[in-house]
C-alpha cells in the first residue's frame, strides 16, 4: 500500500513538471497584456503533432525534436499575436476571450480537416528506472528534466537579458515602459510567442508520455486554468508550483476515491481559490 | 409599463409568433425540427445577453444553467414521473436559485476572473454529475418510451415540445426586452459602464447583479429540460458542452451585444451558416475553421455587433432596433 501510494505520488509529481511548464506560457502571458489565451489547449496540440511527425517521418528522436517543437511555437505565438491579439489588446476582455477562441476553432478546424481525429502515439520507449519498489519510466523523468531545464532558460532570459528585462517592465506597467523607450508592441508580441513557446514544449513532453489525438490540447489548457488560479494568475513561478500541486493531487486522489473524481475536487478547489482568493494561494495579497 | 407602447417589442414578438404558427401550420417535420434549434438558441442567446450584453458580466460557462436544468428535469420526469410543465418549470426554478446562490460567490469577481471562475463551475459541474449515480453517472439517463405515450404519442410530444420551445423563446425575448426599459435594466446597464461609479450613485450592484445572474439561468434551466426531453437521452458530455456556451457568446457578438435584437438575429445567423457549411461538400471537413475566421473578422472589425453596427449608421433605426 505504502509503495504504491509512493509511486503515484512520484508519478504524479513528475507529471506536475509538465503540468506546470504549460500553466506557465498561460501565466506569462496573462502577466504580461491581462489576456487569458483559449488558444493555449491547441497551441499544446501543435507542440504533441510536430514532436510526432518529426518522429514518424524523419526518426528525429523527440526530444531533439523539442528543440524545433520551440521554434514552431514560438513563430506561432507571433502569428497569432500579430493576428488576432494586437488589435484587442485594449478591448473589454470579452474581445481578446473570443478572439483567441477564434484562433483555437482556427487551429482544431484545420487540424480536424488534415488529420481527423485518430490517436497518435510517439513509440518511443525507453524503458523504467527501477530503485528498489520505485518504479519510474524514463519518459517521466526525461519530461520532468526538460520542463524544469526550460523553466531555467525562462527564468534566466526573464532576469538577465534586456528583452526579458523589457517584459518584465512591461507588465509592471505599460505605459511607463514606453515612456522609458521600451517599444511596448514588440515586447507584447515576443511574450506571446514565448508563452505559446513553453505551451507547445509542454504539448512536445506530454506526447512522449501518453498518447493524443488532436483535441487533446484542451484537457490541459483545462488544467493549465487551475494551476494558473492555485500559483497565482500572472506570476510564471507559482505556476510552475501549482503545477507541482496538480500533478501531486492527481497522485493523492485516486488513493482514497475513484479516479474518475479527481477533476470533480480540481475544479471545486479552482473555483474556491478564485472566490476566496482570485491572486492565487500562492500569490500576493 | 412605457416599453409595452413601443413598437420594437411588438414588432420582434409579433416575428416570433408568426414563425411559430407558420411551422404549426405547415406541419413538416423537417421545418420543425431546424425551428426548435434555432428558437432554443435564440432563448439561450437572449437570456444569456441579460447578464453578458447588459451588466458586462462575461459568463463562459453558462451552458451550466442548461445543462443542469436538463438533468433535473429529466430526472423529475423519468424517476418521480411528473409532468413535462411541472419538471421543467421546476429545473428553472433550481437553476435560478443555484445562480442566486453560486452569485453570491463568483458575481464578486470582475472581468477576466469571473469569466474564468464560470468555465470552472462548468467544469467542476460536468465532473460532478458524471459521478452522481442518482443521475446516471457517465452514461447518463434514458426516458423510458410509454413517457411520451401521457403526451400522446412520442410524435405528438416532438409538437409539444416545440410548442413549449417556443413560448420560451417569446418569453425570453419579452423579460428580456422588459429588462432593458425598466430602471432595473438601467441599473445593470450602470454596472456594465462603471460598476464603481454606479454603486457610488446608489445602484444596489450585488442584489442587481445577482437578480440578472437569476434570470439569465432561469430560461436555458427550462429550455434544457424541454430539450432532454425531446432527446430522449442525457449524458453530461452532451449537458455541459463548453464549446456551446462559447458559441452562445459568438452569437451575441454576431448580432450586437446588449439590445434585444442582436441575440435573436445572431442566434439565427449562427446557426444557419452552420447548418450550410456542414452539409455543403466543399466546406464540411473545415467548417470550424471557417467560423473560426468568421468570428474572428467580427471581434477584430465589428465589435459591436450587426445591430450596433446598424444603429451607429442610421439615426432612424435606432428607434426601432433595440
Amino acid at each position: 500500500m505504502l509503495q504504491q501510494i509512493i509511486n503515484s505520488l512520484t508519478d504524479g509529481f513528475l507529471l506536475g513538471f509538465v503540468y506546470g511548464l504549460a500553466a506557465m506560457g498561460l501565466s506569462l502571458i496573462w502577466g504580461v497584456m491581462s489576456v487569458i489565451n483559449l488558444a493555449h489547449g491547441p497551441v499544446i496540440t501543435v507542440g504533441m503533432l510536430t514532436t510526432y511527425l518529426l518522429f514518424v517521418h524523419w526518426g528525429l528522436n523527440p526530444y531533439l525534436g523539442m528543440l524545433v517543437v520551440a521554434g514552431v511555437g514560438l513563430l506561432l505565438g507571433l502569428l497569432i499575436y500579430a493576428t488576432a491579439v494586437h488589435r484587442v489588446i485594449s478591448a473589454p476582455h470579452l474581445s481578446s476571450l473570443l478572439a483567441t477562441f477564434a484562433v483555437n476553432m482556427i487551429i482544431l478546424g484545420i487540424f480536424n480537416a488534415v488529420f481527423g481525429g485518430d490517436q497518435n502515439n510517439v513509440a518511443y520507449s525507453l524503458g523504467s528506472l527501477t530503485i528498489g519498489f520505485l518504479n519510474i519510466t524514463y519518459s517521466r523523468l526525461l519530461a520532468a528534466l526538460g520542463a524544469i531545464l526550460f523553466t531555467v532558460f525562462l527564468y534566466l532570459f526573464l532576469y538577465f537579458t534586456r528583452p526579458g528585462k523589457a517584459i518584465r517592465a512591461v507588465a509592471n506597467n505599460r505605459e511607463a515602459a514606453e515612456l522609458m523607450g521600451i517599444p511596448s508592441a514588440q515586447v507584447l508580441a515576443l511574450s506571446f510567442g514565448l508563452g505559446s513557446l513553453l505551451a507547445a514544449v509542454a504539448g512536445s513532453l506530454i506526447s512522449t508520455i501518453f498518447p493524443f489525438t488532436i483535441f487533446s490540447g484542451s484537457p490541459y489548457e483545462l488544467k493549465s486554468f487551475v494551476i494558473c488560479v492555485l500559483g497565482g494568475l500572472g506570476n510564471p513561478l507559482g505556476a510552475l508550483l501549482g503545477g507541482l500541486l496538480l500533478g501531486l493531487m492527481e497522485g493523492v486522489i485516486p488513493i482514497w476515491m475513484p479516479t474518475s473524481w479527481v477533476p470533480v475536487v480540481e475544479f471545486g478547489l479552482f473555483v474556491f481559490v478564485l472566490v476566496v482568493k482570485p491572486t492565487g494561494l500562492l500569490g500576493a495579497k | 409599463m412605457r416599453a409595452l407602447k413601443q413598437p420594437g417589442l411588438w414588432i420582434y414578438v409579433g416575428g416570433l409568433l408568426i414563425w411559430g404558427l407558420a411551422v404549426l401550420f405547415i406541419q413538416d417535420p423537417t421545418l420543425r425540427e431546424t425551428s426548435f434549434t434555432l428558437l432554443m438558441y435564440v432563448g439561450l442567446a437572449s437570456s444569456l445577453n441579460i447578464l453578458l450584453g447588459y451588466t458586462g458580466y462575461v459568463s463562459f460557462g453558462h451552458i451550466v444553467f442548461f445543462g443542469l436544468g436538463g438533468y433535473l428535469g429529466f430526472y423529475l420526469l423519468s424517476v418521480h414521473g411528473l409532468s413535462l410543465y411541472f419538471a421543467a418549470l421546476l429545473a428553472g426554478l433550481f437553476c435560478a436559485l443555484i445562480a442566486v446562490l453560486l452569485g453570491l460567490a463568483v458575481l464578486r469577481l470582475r472581468g477576466a476572473y469571473f469569466a474564468l471562475a464560470t468555465i470552472g463551475v462548468n467544469e467542476a459541474a460536468r465532473a460532478f454529475v458524471s459521478n452522481f449515480e442518482p443521475f446516471g453517472g457517465a452514461t447518463g439517463m434514458s426516458l423510458d418510451y410509454s413517457v411520451y405515450s401521457l403526451y400522446g404519442g412520442s410524435m405528438k410530444a416532438l409538437w409539444l415540445a416545440f410548442v413549449l420551445v417556443w413560448f420560451t423563446a417569446i418569453a425570453v425575448v419579452v423579460a428580456s426586452y422588459l429588462v432593458k426599459k425598466s430602471r432595473f435594466g438601467l441599473s445593470l446597464m450602470a454596472i456594465r459602464e462603471d460598476e464603481d461609479a454606479a454603486m457610488v450613485m446608489g445602484v444596489r450592484a450585488p442584489r442587481a447583479k445577482t437578480w440578472a445572474f437569476a434570470i439569465s439561468a432561469f430560461f436555458p434551466g427550462i429550455i434544457g429540460a424541454i430539450y432532454f426531453f425531446k432527446n430522449g437521452n442525457v449524458e453530461p458530455g452532451d449537458a455541459f458542452r463548453l464549446h456551446m456556451s462559447i458559441e452562445g457568446l459568438v452569437m451575441i457578438m454576431l448580432g450586437g451585444q446588449g439590445t434585444v435584437l442582436g441575440p435573436i438575429l445572431g442566434s439565427l445567423a449562427y446557426e444557419r451558416l452552420r447548418g450550410y457549411l456542414l452539409v455543403s461538400p466543399l466546406f464540411k471537413s473545415i467548417h470550424l475553421a471557417f467560423s473560426g475566421v468568421a468570428l474572428l473578422f467580427i471581434i477584430l472589425f465589428v465589435p459591436a455587433g450587426a445591430v450596433g453596427w446598424l444603429r451607429r449608421r442610421s439615426a432612424r433605426l435606432r428607434g426601432v432596433l433595440e
